[in-house]
């Protein structure tokens, strides 16, 4: 079995055909991705246990005669902030080195209910703060098109593993581009869904009025069909949604005749040209695919860093406090007192870039600041969202680039935050409006470095884009 | 200059964080430039703009509650597996009385 070329279906086949059982696949991926997983350290560590028992209900299930389920015997992997019962899960920090979960995640648990097998775990930047993978406390990801390069982030290690085919699908999680941003630089579709649509259940709080878990596939198929199993309401999060999950698949017509398509205005000018000239060129296929195209305006578009930086550093903030060395299994053993307890195992345990966040949020937080920063980017962001609400008057879907540059140099950016905070321009925009976005392989750059195309629609239609994205990636062109 | 040193050192304490004065120096600089950028937001009218606190979709009133049914808690022993230092059923901490 040729472990990276496969897909959710051709699995399905296979178990059905009795050409291999799930167990025999789930040996070969574990194997598979422990060879190759040196060259970009995008898992931090396999779970062969837990991946031979979900492979071995699958071949029980078959053996029944029931069906292996939708995802039934797919190797997947899952981003190392999203807790697995039993199972290690570190966020990519020093401080949860040693964290072993006593639940599973919703969308995990979903996953497994579908006979999905978790191979094991993928690196990520510290508390999904960042957009390189650099801020691991695991060290960083390497992209498996281009070793010397990141592999985007934060979702580094779950882009770069569906990438270098060492799980057929992943799990990432968004809260302002982490799953959009690595999957562009890594050259396979990565899809945030509609705030809401997915339970976050699980999902270690970074920004609670932006997070958002989601897939990483090598085909807009294999991802529609990967969020058509996690999402839906959950009761144990209160912010899920009730609204229906429509079966994706189904609506893969490639028929996008007279779709209205919006162009950002203010999203080209911040381009370099070779990412320009792909974009256009998707674009124009695109239209010779039957789209209407236009230009829209998104005025606020300009404001929207400093926004998303001020409400997400003040949200992290505030969840990052429970990191304080009495629950979370690292604690500075060092300190006499307990406040002084809570402040050195901080001290200790966070990395650079998260205490500049938990420092900036509480700052924006801090007594005579909130008006100023704080409420004013929640105004601000009501604007943002107001852009979108008004272009979708007039569109059905927002075509985009997804980073203003393919895949940098490890080490490149790390020296200038706000240069790197700059470079997440078109993804968050679609995260502060709550939107399901997403991003679709759209050509490489003469380097060979891969460019994604985002595609934005209204909040739970995530048919739409799908169906879009889905005659975009099927439209014939020479790699 | 948005924020000083001793601002710095401020908010660190609010936050629970003992720096180095090296991370102090560094994140005086880091703030004071991604401050400056913040500022911008000034140039915005929002008179008359309602804050965004949430995303908010359409629900039935009491989506948001599970029903009042009682579900298995977690239990005393997977709750301090965890635990730095765990002792007699609760999560030991240094004394809180200081002076």
């Amino acid at each position: 079995m040729d472990i990276p070329s496969l897909t959710i279906d051709r699995v399905r086949q296979a178990l059905l055909a009795r050409e291999f059982s799930a167990s025999e696949l789930a040996a070969a991926a574990l194997r598979f991705a422990e060879a190759e997983n040196p060259k970009t350290n995008a898992y931090l560590r396999l779970c062969p246990e837990r991946a031979m028992a979900a492979a071995q209900r699958v071949d029980e299930r078959i053996a029944r005669g029931e069906d292996p389920g939708a995802l039934g015997g797919v190797p997947i992997a899952v981003k190392d902030v999203i807790v697995t019962k039993g199972v290690k899960t570190t966020c990519g920090s020093r401080l949860l080195a040693e964290y072993i979960p006593p639940y599973d995640a919703t969308a995990v648990m979903r996953i497994e209910q579908a006979g999905g097998v978790i191979l094991g775990k993928t690196n990520c930047d510290e508390f999904a703060m960042g957009s390189s993978n650099e801020n691991s406390a695991f060290g960083p990801v390497r992209n498996p098109v281009a070793l010397d390069r990141v592999p985007g982030g934060s979702s580094g290690g779950s882009a770069a593993v569906v990438a270098q085919g060492t799980a057929v699908v992943s799990l990432g999680s968004d809260t302002g581009g982490s799953i959009r941003q690595p999957a562009s630089f890594c050259g396979v579709v990565g899809v945030t869904p509609t705030y809401g649509r997915v339970s976050r259940y699980g999902l270690t709080a970074f920004a609670s009025s932006l997070d958002h878990i989601g897939p990483f596939a090598r085909s807009v198929k294999d991802a529609a069909t990967v969020l058509g199993v996690i999402g839906g309401r959950d009761p144990r999060d209160s912010t899920s949604a009730e609204a229906p999950v429509p079966d994706y698949s189904a609506h893969l017509t490639r028929d996008v005749k007279g779709l209205k398509l919006g162009l950002p205005v203010e999203y080209l000018k911040q381009l370099t040209s070779e990412t320009g000239d792909l974009i256009s060129k998707g674009v124009a296929q695109l239209q010779a695919l039957g789209c209407e195209v236009r230009e829209i305006g998104m005025p606020a578009t300009e404001y929207a860093i400093a926004c998303y930086y001020i409400i997400a550093t003040a949200e992290a903030s505030s969840n990052l406090a429970r990191y304080d060395g009495v629950r979370y299994t690292s604690r500075s053993l060092a300190s006499d007192t307990l406040s002084d307890m809570y402040r050195n195992t901080r001290g200790e345990g966070f990395g650079a870039e998260c205490k500049r966040r938990i420092m900036l949020g509480t700052y924006v937080l801090s007594a005579g600041y909130y008006e100023a920063y704080y409420l004013k980017a929640q105004k601000v962001r009501t604007l943002i969202a107001r852009d979108f609400a008004n272009a979708f008057q007039e569109v059905d879907a927002i075509v985009a680039p997804v980073s203003p540059f393919p895949a940098f140099k490890l080490g490149e950016k790390v020296d200038d935050p706000l240069a790197m905070y700059l470079s997440d321009i078109f993804t968050i925009t679609g995260s502060l409006a709550g939107i399901p976005c997403m991003s679709v392989p759209c050509g490489n750059t003469a380097e060979g470095l891969p460019v994604g195309m985002q595609i934005l629609t209204k909040h739970f239609d995530e048919t739409t884009m799908f169906r879009l994205a889905d005659a975009f990636e099927n439209v014939p062109r020479k790699q | 200059m948005k924020i000083t040193e001793k601002e710095v050192r401020y908010v660190a304490g609010l936050a629970n964080l003992t720096l180095t004065d090296g991370e102090i120096g560094k994140l005086r600089t880091d703030l004071d430039g991604i401050l400056e950028h913040m500022d911008r937001l000034n140039e915005v009218d929002t008179s008359g703009v309602e804050p965004m606190t949430q995303v908010l979709f359409e629900a039935g009133e009491t989506a948001t509650l599970r029903a009042d049914v009682p579900v298995a808690p977690l239990g005393n022993q997977a709750a301090l597996a965890n635990a730095p230092q765990p002792g007699a059923g609760y999560f030991k901490v240094p004394k809180v009385i200081e002076r």
